[in-house]
């Protein structure tokens, strides 16, 4: 079990700011976040997409922004959970225990849940036969290659991951690259490579199709993809990989037994509290009279949660107002040296 | 104001007025129209306000850029009159606009 004074749900802008205002507080956290790496929604949907919003950063990445915030908490050493998602949340006494699906035990007088509009999942296929053969015959993401060789994959999607993965396989398998449309969306090198390898034969490359039926009782022996026009295709499949991105889901939030409104979580503007004694929600998850989803909003939601954690996690002792231009404890905490 | 209608898959049918320059997302969030997610709050990066725009009214509308047409290739069960609606300004003469909503978003 982990110890600390506040766990924060959501390694986006506003968790990571969280992070930030607690530190300079001189309060411990410990970040969850399903992804793999820290950043949310600026570093999965918009990593390269300039951001004009950020007082006094008059133009920023995705990702600038995000490597920015990581810097700036570099010195509170905060640890991060990542690729784990919160399945549960329960109390007791004074103290808020939360579990990850990976197991990881959590305990902490303060939750501060900054979780965007949910973690992020893979976009799965829509017909209804796909779930049954998901994980068997059907992936969303390559984790071992070695499954696939001599093999018909068939590959959905017109993006770099599509894309990437269409080259690896075609290595040692027959490879069916099922696109929607006749254009790609990817790197002009990867593109001119799925080009050379269709000529080769490596590669057969279908557009304008999409899936319209899989086919196999227990094991899945084939597709159906539809031309735009209408036509049907029979394609010898052993394996589907689908690649439509990442879609946000409220997921577990939703059983945490939260008031919970349009997807969103009300709180109350004094503290960013939920109607949870000690939870409090920031940035683009919490709604109340006025709300504005921007980034700028959830940093000034987190420095709100962060004093009213000080509450919870320092009972005993009186909390201060102090400047970071002026405080010498700031300035410690921040490993400052020279005051 | 112009009137845009939204047809939900099954048919059903709901007209409200939206003020010219929101976009056709934003017009069924405001008035709670059931069909359109809206996710990432119309940043284009998520394809949950994904609408069919029938024929007689897809060549009126302004084009899409590519990068709309990049994240519609995530949208659930695209289309070739696939649109994002938070990518449509409405204006007097999308008055009477009727978008169709898939039978989910994601």
């Amino acid at each position: 079990m982990i110890k600390t004074d506040a766990i924060v749900i959501g390694a986006g802008p506003t968790g990571l700011f969280a992070v930030h205002q607690l530190g300079i507080i001189g309060l411990q956290s410990e970040v969850i976040d399903n992804l793999d790496r820290a950043g949310g929604q600026c570093i999965e949907l918009y990593p390269d997409k300039p951001i004009y919003d950020i007082p006094g950063i008059p133009e920023c990445t995705g990702e600038e922004l995000t490597k920015g915030l990581l810097k700036q908490i570099e010195p509170f050493k905060t640890n991060f959970h990542l690729g784990q998602r919160v399945e549960e949340i329960k109390q007791e006494n004074k103290f808020w225990v939360v579990k990850t699906n990976t197991g990881s035990l959590f305990s902490a007088p303060n939750i501060i849940i900054a979780g965007g509009v949910g973690s992020f999942e893979p976009r799965k296929l829509t017909l209804k036969e796909a779930e049954k053969f998901e994980g068997k015959q059907i992936f969303y993401s390559v984790t071992n290659k070695d499954l696939f060789k001599n093999k018909n994959i068939s590959i959905f999607g017109g993006g770099d991951s599509a894309l990437d993965w269409a080259l690896e396989l075609s290595k040692s398998n027959k490879v069916t690259l099922i696109h929607r449309r006749n254009e790609f969306r990817g790197a002009a090198h990867t593109l001119s490579e799925i080009k050379k390898k269709e000529k080769e034969g490596k590669i057969i490359v279908k557009t304008p199709y999409n899936l319209k039926a899989i086919e196999g009782d227990k094991i899945m022996t084939g597709i159906e993809i539809e031309h735009e026009d209408g036509k049907l295709e029979k394609i010898k499949s052993d394996y589907i990989l689908s690649f439509f991105g990442l879609i946000m889901k409220l997921g577990p939030i939703a059983d945490w037994g939260l008031n919970i409104s349009n997807k969103t979580i009300p709180v109350d503007t004094k503290s960013f509290q939920t109607n949870k004694e000690g939870i409090f929600a920031t940035g683009d998850i919490c709604t109340y009279p006025g709300k504005l989803k921007l980034i700028l909003s959830g940093f000034h939601e987190s420095a709100l949660a962060a004093r009213a954690c000080f509450k919870r996690a320092r009972p005993n002792e009186t909390y201060r107002f102090e400047f970071t231009t002026a405080s010498k404890s700031i300035h410690d905490r921040l490993g400052l040296k020279g005051d | 104001m112009p009137k845009i209608t939204y047809i939900s898959h099954d048919g059903k049918k709901s007209t409200v007025e939206v003020a010219t320059g929101l976009s056709v997302m934003e017009g069924a969030i405001q008035n709670n129209i059931e069909g359109i997610d809206a996710d990432c709050g119309g940043s284009m990066a998520c394809a949950t306000c994904h609408v069919y725009v029938p024929e007689n009214w897809f060549n009126k509308i302004e084009k899409p850029h590519a990068a709309e047409l990049d994240m519609i290739d995530m949208a659930y069960e695209p289309k070739k009159n696939s649109r994002l609606s938070c990518q449509i300004t409405v204006s007097n003469e999308l008055d009477g606009l009727e978008v169709i909503t898939p039978i989910k978003q994601a």
